[in-house]
C-alpha cells in the first residue's frame, strides 16, 4: 500500500519535470532563443566588461558629483518611505479587520492600497512623468505611491497578527478606540512595522536608480547620461558606488532589526 | 436593591445553537459567587453579557440600577470602568512593562488624548505601585510582561482590574492555565479582594472543589440554563452529576 503511494508520488514528480522541460523547449523555440548560443557569448560579455568598465583616474575626479547625486537618491528613498509609512499606518488601521472604524472606510483603504501596489513603480514613474514633468518630485511621488501600497498591505497583516486578547481587556476597562489602538495594537505590531519600513528603504534605494533613469533625477539620471555618452569608466564608478551604498544600508538595517526584534 | 440583576437573558451566536436560555439571577454587593459548568455551557458568554463585551440579544442586565443593554457608547464606557475583568490568558500587552499594564486600568477615567499620551497623575502611579506591593510583585514593576510567569501575569491582571476601583470583578476562568500553587495564590487574592474591599466577584471555574472552597454561592450552568443556584454547601454530589451530566467518579476534581 505504502509503496504504491510512494511510486505514484515519484511518477508525478517525473511527470512534472518532463512538463517543465517541454515548456522550456517550446518557449525557446517560439522566441528563437538558443541556450547554447547565449552561454557561448558569456566569456565575450565578461571580456567586454573587464576591458571597458574600468574605473580610471579620470573617472575618479567625478566622484564628488556622483556622491552628491547618490546622496540625493538615498535621501529621496528614505523620505519617500518614511512619509509613505505615516500614511500607510492610517490606511492600515482603517483597513485592518480588527481596528477598522467602519466597513466603507475599510474597503476604501484596501482599494487604495491594492491600486497603488499592483501598478509597478516603473509604470508609476512614467504615468507621473506626464503630469509632473522631469524633476525630482516625480521620482519622489513614484516611490511614495508604490511604497504606500506595499506598506499598507504589510501593516494590515502586522496589525491582524497582533494579539486580540489585550484589545479585549482594554475594551473591558472602558478605554476608547484611540487609547486601545495606541496602547494595545501599536506596541505589539511596531517591531514588525519597523522591520517592513527598513526593508522598503532598501528596496527603494534600488528602485530609485531605475526611477531616476526614467524621470531624470538622482544617480539614475547620471548613469543614463554617461551610459549614452559611452563613457563606460564613469558608468563603472557609478555602479560601484550604488552597490556599496545598497550593501551598507542592508548591513545597517540588519543591525537595527536584530536590536528591535 | 441587588448590585447586579439578570432578567430573562437570551443569547445565540447563530440560529442553530442558543448559548444562553432565559437566564435569571441576581447578585448582591460583596458576594463571592462562582459559576460552574462544562465547557460550552455558556459561562464565558454570560460573563461577557454583563459588561456587554458581547451584545445582549433579549432580556435585561441591570448593573448598579442601570440597564446595561440600553447604554449608549459613552455611557457604556463609564459603566465598564466600574466592572473589572480578569481573563484565563491574562490578556496583558506582552511587550509593555508591568506598571504600564496596570495603569491601562485607568483609561476609562481619562480623555482620549490623556490616555494616548499616557498622562497619569502622581496618585494614580502611587496607587499602581501600592497594588503591585499588595499582590507581591512590586519588584517586577519595570519588567516586560512576557518575562513573567503565568501566576505573576495573572496578578498583574488583578492589579489592572483593581486600579479601576470597580464595584464588580468578573473572572473568566482565572486559574485554568495555572499550576496548583499559583492557583491557590490567585484564588486567595480574589477572596481577599471580596472580603477586605467589599468588591463583588463573579468567578467562572472549571474546578468544582475550588468553587466549593472559596465561593459563598455557586451557580451551575448546563447547556445555557441555570440548573443550580444556591449556597456552596448545598451543592451535593448528585447536583454536580446533574450539572456535568456524568458520574463524578469520572471527573478529575482538583
Amino acid at each position: 500500500m505504502n509503496e504504491k503511494i510512494m511510486r505514484k508520488k515519484k511518477l508525478q514528480l517525473t511527470f512534472v519535470f518532463l512538463i517543465i522541460i517541454a515548456a522550456t523547449y517550446l518557449s525557446s523555440a517560439v522566441t528563437e532563443y538558443n541556450l547554447f548560443e547565449s552561454v557561448a557569448t558569456i566569456p565575450a560579455a565578461f571580456a567586454w566588461i573587464f576591458s571597458n568598465l574600468i574605473i580610471t583616474q579620470e573617472a575618479l575626479e567625478r566622484l564628488p558629483d556622483i556622491l552628491e547625486k547618490l546622496n540625493e537618491t538615498i535621501f529621496m528613498s528614505i523620505a519617500a518611505t518614511t512619509i509613505a509609512a505615516v500614511f500607510s499606518l492610517f490606511l492600515a488601521l482603517m483597513g485592518s479587520k480588527t481596528t477598522k472604524a467602519n466597513n466603507i472606510l475599510s474597503v476604501i483603504a484596501r482599494f487604495v492600497a491594492s491600486l497603488s501596489r499592483n501598478i509597478p513603480v516603473v509604470a508609476w514613474s512614467l504615468i507621473l512623468l506626464i503630469s509632473f514633468g522631469q524633476n525630482s518630485v516625480t521620482g519622489f511621488l513614484a516611490l511614495f505611491v508604490a511604497t504606500l501600497g506595499f506598506l499598507t498591505r504589510a501593516f494590515i497583516e502586522s496589525i491582524d497578527e497582533a494579539d486580540q486578547k489585550s484589545v479585549e481587556a482594554l475594551t473591558a476597562t472602558g478605554a476608547t478606540y484611540f487609547q486601545i489602538v495606541s496602547k494595545a495594537v501599536i506596541p505589539q505590531s511596531l517591531p514588525q512595522m519597523i522591520s517592513w519600513i527598513l526593508f522598503m528603504i532598501e528596496t527603494n534605494i534600488r528602485s530609485a536608480t531605475l526611477v531616476g533613469i526614467l524621470t531624470g533625477t538622482g544617480i539614475g539620471y547620471m548613469f543614463d547620461l554617461y551610459y549614452k555618452n559611452l563613457n563606460y569608466n564613469i558608468v563603472a564608478l557609478i555602479t560601484l558606488t550604488i552597490v556599496v551604498a545598497v550593501i551598507a544600508i542592508e548591513l545597517i538595517s540588519t543591525r537595527i532589526r536584530k536590536v528591535i526584534l | 436593591m441587588p448590585l447586579l440583576e439578570v432578567k430573562e437573558l437570551n443569547k445565540s451566536y447563530n440560529s442553530e445553537i442558543q448559548v444562553l436560555k432565559n437566564i435569571e439571577f441576581s447578585v448582591g454587593a460583596g458576594e463571592f459567587i462562582s459559576i460552574i459548568g462544562p465547557s460550552g455551557a455558556g459561562k464565558s458568554t454570560l460573563l461577557r453579557c454583563i459588561n456587554r463585551m458581547v451584545e445582549i440579544e433579549t432580556g435585561c442586565v441591570f448593573f448598579d440600577g442601570k440597564d446595561v443593554g440600553a447604554q449608549n457608547k459613552k455611557d457604556l464606557r463609564r459603566l465598564r470602568t466600574n466592572i473589572g475583568m480578569i481573563f484565563q490568558h491574562y490578556n496583558l500587552v506582552p511587550r509593555l512593562t508591568v506598571i504600564e499594564n496596570v495603569l491601562h486600568g485607568r483609561f476609562g477615567y481619562k480623555s482620549t488624548i490623556g490616555g494616548v499620551l499616557g498622562l497619569f497623575t502622581e496618585e494614580e502611579k502611587q496607587r499602581a505601585f501600592d497594588l503591585l506591593e499588595k499582590l507581591g510583585i512590586a519588584e517586577q514593576a519595570y519588567k516586560r510582561c512576557d518575562q513573567l510567569s503565568g501566576g505573576q501575569q495573572q496578578r498583574v491582571g488583578i492589579c489592572r482590574a483593581l486600579i479601576q476601583e470597580p464595584k464588580l470583578i468578573l473572572c473568566d476562568e482565572p486559574i485554568a492555565s495555572l499550576d496548583p500553587n499559583s492557583s491557590k495564590i490567585i484564588m486567595d487574592h480574589l477572596k481577599q479582594i471580596s472580603t477586605e474591599l467589599g468588591i463583588t466577584c463573579i468567578v467562572n471555574l472549571h474546578q468544582v472543589e475550588v468553587a466549593k472552597d472559596y465561593a459563598h454561592r455557586i451557580s451551575g450552568l448546563k447547556q445555557g440554563e441555570v440548573v443550580f443556584d444556591g449556597a456552596s454547601p448545598l451543592l451535593s454530589q448528585d447536583k454536580i452529576e446533574h450539572i456535568y451530566g456524568m458520574e463524578t467518579r469520572e471527573l478529575i476534581t482538583v
